[in-house]
């Protein structure tokens, strides 16, 4: 059965984060814009620790880092990122499921925000994502001058629970429940029909020299999920060690070396495959784009080469028709 | 004639002269505002030449390695950048042909906005070329003498706080770093083939920044690329900034 629509008067909005804080810790608001990192990192920290291992005589005893399940609220998350934490749901709770995200993502509450105007980099709608219906446990939006709150999922209704008195029961009349006119003039992303033979387009060799072979896209990318494992203090007579894992970059030449080599072996390559997994790979295993159009690696590339950039080389062959 | 359409004639000309082979230069982005840099072979795509105020690489990194003979338009702060790289054995001169051409500053760029001048092109002291072949428009490259008190402004303002407070200052700073590189990687000084930072401590931002900052010393051009590029707004440019205070007294 689908949840009642409840409202409050945007002067109550601080009650509401409030009551909602007395539980739980809450990040975010429902501010103005996205937020300039992506909320991936409540999932999955750009450092965690994954065990502890003791020397004990002439055994170890291996610790795995305790799940951190203790509930949380994110605030305001904008339709694109939570799109990204359905993408990044169907990698880490699907077989093999990932203990450490799994407990975080169980614990987690979503509060989703209708956007009201797409800011410059965006191009959710060019990837098939609504930005006035966020997905979420609850969906909040804004419409002349009401906060409109509309719980999604059972934890959603938990959320709600705690507010009751706070709210106001509603039936939202006519357009209320779309708060977003969408714009039209979102860039789009034109690919080209057939995205795997793009694989061996010769724009390549000439697209990826602007790339500085950083990993800012990768780290600001809400659906950018690879990582990296080290092992630290790992000495012959180590009593103790331990080991991380940290967000890593397909951009970076450590990435994918292997004993025998790196099977890609130039700048090339790397950059061919972040834009191939996005956009093609992804999409054939799951069904969707990686790319969630939120525009945070438009805004902060250092060299401005982007994925909707690149999108428009590979369906123009326009770097190859003068190069 | 603006400084583009003399770029992109001169650009045609020396090609068409069989003195260069390829142009490494700017070229439009997805949006007007976003041009990247980008090499350029053939002659007809040099009508693809863009130079303004969002143009705001540096290319003087991109010649290292080069094999063709290449004409690259440098502003003062990239030529600065080129001379320690010529200087430095990375990149050889006679590889390259270089334009100098005059700057009036670049403007940030956030969400689509353009903002102020960059803080580096606000506090740029550089008029001068120390490397080129030819010149277009550099009479015009306006340098307010202002710029020489700001430059170290910040500098002096941190050096009178406490320690402790220096130290909050920078561990709020560095607490931020993400460990994207792209400091690292668009720094025209930092060229080691393999980077000690790469092996190990993740995310130890206050030891990376430490680490670059003493290897850049004596290097650092100043050109401001490793703040403009920070996703996370970390001044790491005031290191190095500290560094030639320190050492210009």
């Amino acid at each position: 059965m689908q949840s009642p629509v409840y409202t409050c008067s945007l002067d109550n909005v601080t009650q509401l984060i409030n009551r909602i804080a007395e539980k739980m810790p809450v990040y975010g608001d429902f501010g103005s814009s996205k937020t300039t990192l992506s909320p991936k990192g409540f999932f999955l920290p750009a450092l965690e620790k994954l065990y502890e291992t003791a020397k004990i005589n002439d055994s170890y005893k291996i610790t795995p880092a305790p799940p951190e399940n203790a509930p949380f609220v994110l605030l305001g998350i904008r339709a694109c990122d939570a799109a990204a934490i359905e993408i990044l749901d169907g990698v880490y709770l699907n077989d093999p499921i990932d203990p450490q995200y799994k407990a975080r993502r169980h614990a987690s509450y979503i509060v989703t925000f209708a956007c009201e105007t797409m800011g410059a980099n965006c191009f959710c709608q060019s990837v098939n994502i609504n930005p006035a219906a966020p997905k979420g446990d609850v969906k909040a939006w804004v419409k002349n001058g009401t906060f409109f709150w509309l719980a999604q999922s059972e934890k959603g209704e938990r959320l709600t629970e705690l507010l009751l008195d706070l709210l106001e029961r509603t039936i939202p009349a006519g357009n209320d429940l779309l708060p977003v006119e969408p714009p039209d003039s979102a860039p789009a992303l034109p690919l080209p029909a057939d995205m795997l033979s793009a694989f061996n387009a010769p724009v390549w060799d000439n697209l990826h020299r602007a790339c500085i072979a950083c990993g800012t896209c990768t780290f600001l990318c809400p659906t950018c999920q690879c990582y990296d494992i080290s092992s630290h203090e790992c000495t012959e007579n180590s009593e103790k060690t331990h080991c991380t894992r940290q967000w890593d970059a397909c951009l970076y030449p450590g990435f994918t070396q292997m004993a025998h080599g790196n099977p890609r072996p130039s700048k090339k390559e790397r950059f061919r495959q972040r834009f191939m997994h996005k956009l093609v790979y992804h999409m054939q295993k799951y069904g969707t784009s990686a790319c969630v159009g939120c525009g945070r690696c438009v805004n902060k590339c250092p060299v401005n080469m982007n994925i909707v950039k690149v999108a428009h080389v590979l369906a123009q062959e326009e770097v190859n028709a003068y190069v | 004639m603006n400084e583009q359409e003399k770029m992109r004639t001169r650009a045609k000309e020396l090609h068409a002269a069989g003195i260069i082979k390829q142009v490494l230069a700017w070229e439009a982005g997805a949006f007007p505002s976003y041009p990247a840099p980008a090499f350029f072979t053939k002659p007809n795509a040099f009508e693809k030449i863009v130079y303004n105020e969002f143009c705001t690489a540096n290319l003087s990194k991109y010649v290292i390695n080069i094999t063709e003979k290449t004409l690259i338009f440098l502003r003062p702060c990239d030529a600065h950048s080129f001379a320690q790289l010529v200087k430095e054995n990375q990149v050889k001169r006679e590889n390259t042909y270089v334009i100098a051409v005059g700057c009036e500053g670049c403007v940030q760029v956030d969400e689509g906005e353009a903002r102020d001048l960059l803080e580096s092109c606000r506090t740029c002291t550089k008029t001068d070329y120390p490397l080129f072949d030819e010149e277009i428009n550099t009479q015009n490259n306006p340098r307010e003498s202002t710029n020489k008190a700001a430059r170290f402004a910040e500098v002096t303002r941190l050096d009178s706080e406490e320690n402790t407070a220096r130290y909050a200052f920078w561990q709020a700073h560095f607490s931020q770093c993400i460990r994207c590189n792209a400091c690292r990687n668009i720094c025209p000084t930092c060229h080691c083939k393999e980077c000690v930072m790469d092996s190990d401590h993740p995310l130890d931002g206050q030891f990376y920044h430490a680490i670059r900052a003493l290897h850049q010393d004596g290097r650092c051009t100043d050109c401001g690329q490793c703040s403009r590029v920070c996703p996370r707004g970390i001044p790491v440019h005031l290191l190095n900034r500290k560094l030639i205070y320190t050492s210009n007294k």
